[in-house]
């Protein structure tokens, strides 16, 4: 009844093409954001900016880079982890030895590193397929959890090898509160996003979309491989760069490379499955779930009422988490984005049954 | 089954969403209770010397509220959070736990990488850190590390008292000699890097380095090239699996273990207990006296396990070597507290800041850790403004198949070899984030 | 050269260990397709079920010779492995048929997450031991030959041995016996065996078990050279190299993938480490790897990627 589309004729191609047509879905949208850059800064509370809020939006913008290449592009990356910590060691190395460089910079400059190196280990994907080309990947991951630990300019010749970053200032703003950090994450958010969206939306998505779904074919109809998944994996490290550069600088501001490992490549993989492979906004949902869902079993034992030591909650956790990404997978196995899609479907035709 | 998942699906977003809303849970907090967080890692690769060195912390507490009522008769309150090793984790449970009740009292994250990440924070939020034995070596100097108590050693000091003891046995120089440092590649590992370069070009000794990847399972290469280089000595900085795995590794690679000295975190029970004979000559430098049984064991037995109250699953775990450094921590902790009490007010919770005040003023003399009963454990300790170690005292102990055998007298590091690296990088710290140190007059 | 020498014979004797958990891979994607990341947490899981079984035997039963009390030990963690395999048949692979590739490494995942809180939460976190009296200390061989001798670990010389009994087992298994030409026929065709009445998911539960009996072999042999603790089933992201180098569905080419892999990691660490500081085994190995797929991208041995457009 809300949701019908009739009387909403386009009259030109541009509307036709535009990246929400529906008008309920712009009012929607417009709404959304207005909760989420100006309700939320008010009214919510430091713990919930800092531990939910802020990882939350930066692991989306990673998730949205992964989706790019294992949803859209079809090619399986288990070394996202390292993209982000090459994003997030640029950015500081640009922040440490350059005077007053801008936070922005930095940020940029880390995903353009990232994007860089993800074009050089993008290329064993030009003869590698599946899920050998998976297990490649954690090539990347592992040189670059060593590179990080050894060569010393990395770190700015930090003898621990832990790096900081100091105050962050943006335009002379200085991000000292959490609401004005998680304004910066939603802002990069909000327009990566919609850079990837358009993206795919476009010929080059629609490039991408056909060497996910039979390569041989789509060079035969003259889809140049090299280019479309190298830029794939351009395009998908860049995001990733700026969301490491984002979740070094604001979320943890000092870090040492096992903050990037392999665990956070698996994590990010979990949400782009869970979120619904081949959709942004899946993205998103992935990474709501996997960050809510850990804070949410936190809370299990005490809501129980047991006395649970640590180490007996913590694994608790794992369990219910393993069981919960499996039970997750069988009823749903499209993912976040396919439920929220059928949501809609229903919606267009409610409250009439077909 | 459609409407099944979404249902499903809505639930799940509903409770994840209501999650969110919730506040961290609140205990139920009495009025007139001092609150010690306690940051823990019992899961992960760590987890072997972390189960033993959390129990130690929460059971002296207990035993502290137990056996003589609080401190002053303030009960002390404490919460545990699992940080398994992990930067971001421990930087959470310290956000989630720096303000409860009156404020917590202190953070022993038990990991150097959360030290680096929380001590930038500390400042800001006005908290301690209290690292004994591990954290920023460079943090003894308290002019410009307000916040960070290395109490009672660092990781400068464990080398330079291993360095001290190697010498011993080589007649007094080190000159010409071979040492090799096999290390757990991470903050924790490369602590004693730099001083082992500035003491290898004093001394004359060649110093290699073996990192080894995380966790440390596996290190055949690492021997494998430690036997074709044949060091007279090897430095092992490992923790958790990685020291049983050296270990065994050193023996099939024929190298004799009598030759291998273990920071102290590598020299605890369960490192050697399930090798037994084969470990036999491991030595290992201890924090103060950690490896002797003391008053403190028994009372310990006595008021909390006797009765059922233990953290441990069994009371065998008393006088494990991790478990004791872990009720040192506590018992450093209480004293800073009761110290602070003296000056703010007896019998009353205090801020965080006050009980910083507590950590800087600490004074134990022998007769007080006696009537304590850490008596034959630790040696009299008196912090100041700019010495926020105290003393730093340590010995040498020895596998012997079945027990650890305290084989040195005591050692204490040469201050003409740290304090020069000590000023050296708390100036570069201090300069790199802009602090202006205190003056310590 | 001496040293040389003895640097292949750790590098030999390291593959062989990553090949026996490698083989576990291979077996499980042959039969199921499915990429099994569970299988370091199924080494974890069996180890422990191994280790503390045989410290609470003495305890609960009074039995105290070595052999029986291993024996029972080994024993009680294959029927573990076993339960786990049918658990994990009938509570996930069966809902999960015809997905995706990556859906089903997902899922596998997700068990390894819960085998290993499983796992610790019944058996606890710290290290434990597996005594299977291997011998620990090294031998001397050659030594007119070479200076010193040549140094020969003989433990490992013994896993390489029981690694190289298990794969006699596992051929003779599968060559000769009516279950094992079944799982070869699925391995070959799901649909054809199927059509030919081979029961599809009793199959499954067969194959899971050896897979988790090969993680019990391996758990054995690596709990014994460093001791039981959590960590040993990050001893898995290992034998990832070996797979791929050797193909996914095939068993020699685990067992060559990993000698490949066990001397070229020992020999780059040993030689190329110290020029670039140290610690490159672990991205030198996939490196490795990647260098041999850019030649053969179906691996060693493994099935040729047919494409049909």
């Amino acid at each position: 009844m809300f949701y019908r589309e009739n009387g909403q004729f386009k009259t030109s191609y541009r509307s036709d093409q535009q990246i929400f047509p529906v008008a309920q879905d712009r009012i929607a949208l417009g709404l959304l954001a207005l909760v989420a850059f100006v309700a939320v800064p008010m009214l919510a509370s430091d713990y919930l900016f800092r531990a939910v809020l802020v990882p939350f939006l930066i692991l989306s913008l990673a998730a949205i880079g992964l989706n790019v290449l294992v949803g859209y592009c079809g090619q399986i990356s288990l070394g996202t982890g390292a993209f982000m910590a090459v994003g997030a060691y640029a950015a500081y190395n640009l922040n440490a030895r350059i005077e007053g460089m801008p936070l922005l910079l930095s940020l940029i400059g880390g995903g353009l590193f990232a994007m860089a190196f993800g074009v050089l280990f993008g290329i064993p994907s030009l003869r590698i397929r599946g899920l050998y080309l998976a297990v490649a990947t954690l090539a990347a991951q592992f040189f670059v959890d060593w590179f990080t630990n050894r060569v010393p300019w990395v770190t700015n010749r930090s003898s621990s090898g832990s790096v900081s970053v100091a105050a962050l200032d943006l335009f002379g703003i200085p991000m000292d509160t959490p609401a004005r950090r998680y304004l910066l994450c939603l802002a990069l958010l909000v327009l990566l996003g919609l850079m990837a969206k358009n993206l795919v939306r476009g010929a080059i998505g629609r490039e991408w979309m056909a060497m996910r779904d039979m390569d041989v074919a789509a060079a035969v109809i003259g889809i140049r491989p090299v280019y479309a998944k190298l830029s794939a994996f351009a395009v998908s490290s860049f995001i990733v760069g700026v969301a490491g550069a984002l979740w070094g600088f604001v979320h943890l501001g000092a870090w040492e490379p096992a903050a990037f490992g392999i665990d956070k490549s698996f994590q990010l993989l979990f949400m782009v499955i869970i979120g619904g492979l081949g959709s942004i906004v899946g993205a998103v949902f992935g990474a709501a779930f996997i960050v809510l869902l850990p804070l949410l079993l936190n809370y299990v034992p005490h809501w129980l009422g047991l006395p649970l030591s640590t180490g007996t909650a913590a694994f608790l956790e794992h369990m219910i988490f393993g069981a919960l990404i499996v039970f997750f997978l069988i009823v749903e196995p499209h993912g976040l984005a396919a439920l929220w899609s059928t949501a809609r479907q229903k919606l267009r035709l409610w409250p009439f049954p077909h | 089954m459609k409407f099944q998942s979404i249902a499903l699906a809505a639930a799940i977003a509903a409770a994840g969403l209501s999650s969110a809303m919730l506040p961290a849970p609140a205990r139920a907090q009495a009025a007139g209770e001092q609150f010690v967080p306690l940051l823990v890692y019992r899961t992960g690769q760590f987890a072997p010397l972390g189960i033993p060195w959390a129990d130690g912390k929460q059971d002296y507490l207990k035993l502290v509220n137990a056996r003589d009522g609080g401190v002053n008769g303030v009960k002390l309150s404490y919460e545990e959070c699992e940080t398994a090793y992990d930067a971001a984790k421990g930087v959470e449970c310290y956000d989630r736990l720096k303000g409860k009740g009156t404020g917590a009292s202190g953070f022993d994250p038990q990991s150097t990488g959360i030290t680096f990440a929380v001590t930038d924070k500390a400042f800001n939020d006005k908290v301690t850190i209290e690292t004994m034995g591990y954290g920023l070596s460079q943090s003894v100097d308290g002019a410009v590390f307000e916040w960070n108590f290395p109490l009672l050693g660092t990781y400068w000091t464990a080398t330079d008292v291993i360095l001290q003891d190697i010498a011993k046995k080589e007649k007094g120089s080190l000159k010409g000699k071979k040492i090799a440092l096999v290390y757990h590649d991470s903050p924790y590992g490369k602590e004693p890097i730099v001083l082992l370069q500035k003491m290898a070009a004093q001394e004359g000794f060649e110093l290699s380095l073996f990192p080894v990847t995380p966790p440390g399972v596996e290190q055949k290469s690492t021997w494998l090239q430690i036997r074709q280089q044949r060091p007279d000595y090897v430095l092992f900085w490992s923790a958790g699996v990685m020291t049983p795995a050296g270990i065994r590794e050193a023996q099939a690679s024929g190298f004799p273990r009598d030759k291998m000295y273990s920071v102290w975190w590598a020299g605890s029970d369960h490192d050697v207990k399930d090798i037994g004979e084969a470990a036999k000559g491991y030595n290992t430098v201890t924090i103060h006296n950690s490896a002797a049984r003391d008053k403190v064991h028994d009372d310990l037995k006595k008021f909390v396990y006797d009765k059922g109250q233990g953290t441990a699953a069994s009371a065998d775990e008393i006088g494990v070597m991790a478990h004791t450094r872990g009720m040192m921590i506590s018992m450093l902790q209480v004293e800073a507290i009761r110290t602070a009490q003296e000056k703010y007010g007896k019998g009353k919770t205090l801020t965080p800041e006050q009980v910083r005040w507590g950590f800087e003023n600490l004074d134990l003399s022998a007769e007080k850790l006696k009537a304590l009963g850490f008596g034959d454990i630790m040696r009299p300790i008196k912090t100041s403004c700019s010495n926020h170690m105290g003393t730093d005292w340590a010995r040498i102990a020895q596998w012997d198949g079945s027990k650890w055998v305290v084989q040195s007298d005591w050692y204490q590091a040469r201050k003409a070899n740290l304090d020069p690296l000590v000023a050296e990088y708390s100036a570069k710290y201090a300069k790199d984030k802009n602090i202006k140190p205190r003056s310590c007059s | 050269m001496g040293f040389f020498l003895e640097t292949l014979f750790g590098g030999l004797m390291a593959g062989m260990l990553y090949a026996l958990i490698a083989i576990g891979f291979v077996l499980i994607f042959k039969a199921s397709g499915v990429f099994n990341f569970a299988q370091g947490a199924m080494v974890l899981f069996a180890a422990l079920t191994m280790a503390r079984f045989a410290e609470w035997i003495p305890q609960w039963t009074g039995l105290h010779g070595m052999l029986v009390v291993n024996l029972l030990a080994a024993a009680v963690a294959a029927l573990a492995m076993v339960v786990v395999a049918w658990l994990v048949e009938r509570l996930v692979l069966r809902h999960l048929v015809n997905q995706e590739g990556i859906t089903l490494l997902m899922a596998t995942l997700g068990i390894s997450y819960f085998l290993d809180g499983a796992g610790q939460l019944l058996f606890g976190s710290s290290t434990y031991k597996i005594d299977i009296g291997m011998p620990k200390d090294p031998m001397f061989v050659l030594e007119n030959v070479f200076q010193g001798g040549l140094l020969l670990s003989r433990e490992d010389l013994y896993a390489a041995a029981m690694a190289a009994l298990l794969v006699l087992l596992l051929t003779l298994f599968f060559q000769k016996t009516r279950t094992g030409r079944a799982l070869r026929a699925v391995a070959d065709d799901h649909q054809a065996a199927q059509s030919i009445g081979i029961p599809l998911s009793r199959i499954w539960v067969i194959v899971w078990s050896v897979g988790g009996l090969v993680a019990l072999v391996a758990g054995m042999i690596w709990g014994s050279k460093l001791g039981v603790q959590y960590s040993i089933s990050l001893v898995a992201l290992k034998a990832f190299p070996v797979v791929i180098l050797g193909g996914l569905t095939s068993v020699p080419g685990a067992i060559l993938g990993g000698l490949i892999i066990g001397v070229g990691e020992k020999l780059s660490e040993i030689y190329i480490g110290p020029m670039v500081g140290g610690g490159i085994e672990n991205w030198f190995a996939y490196v490795l790897a990647l260098a041999f797929l850019l030649v053969r991208p179906q691996g060693l041995f493994g099935d040729k990627i047919i494409d049909r457009v």
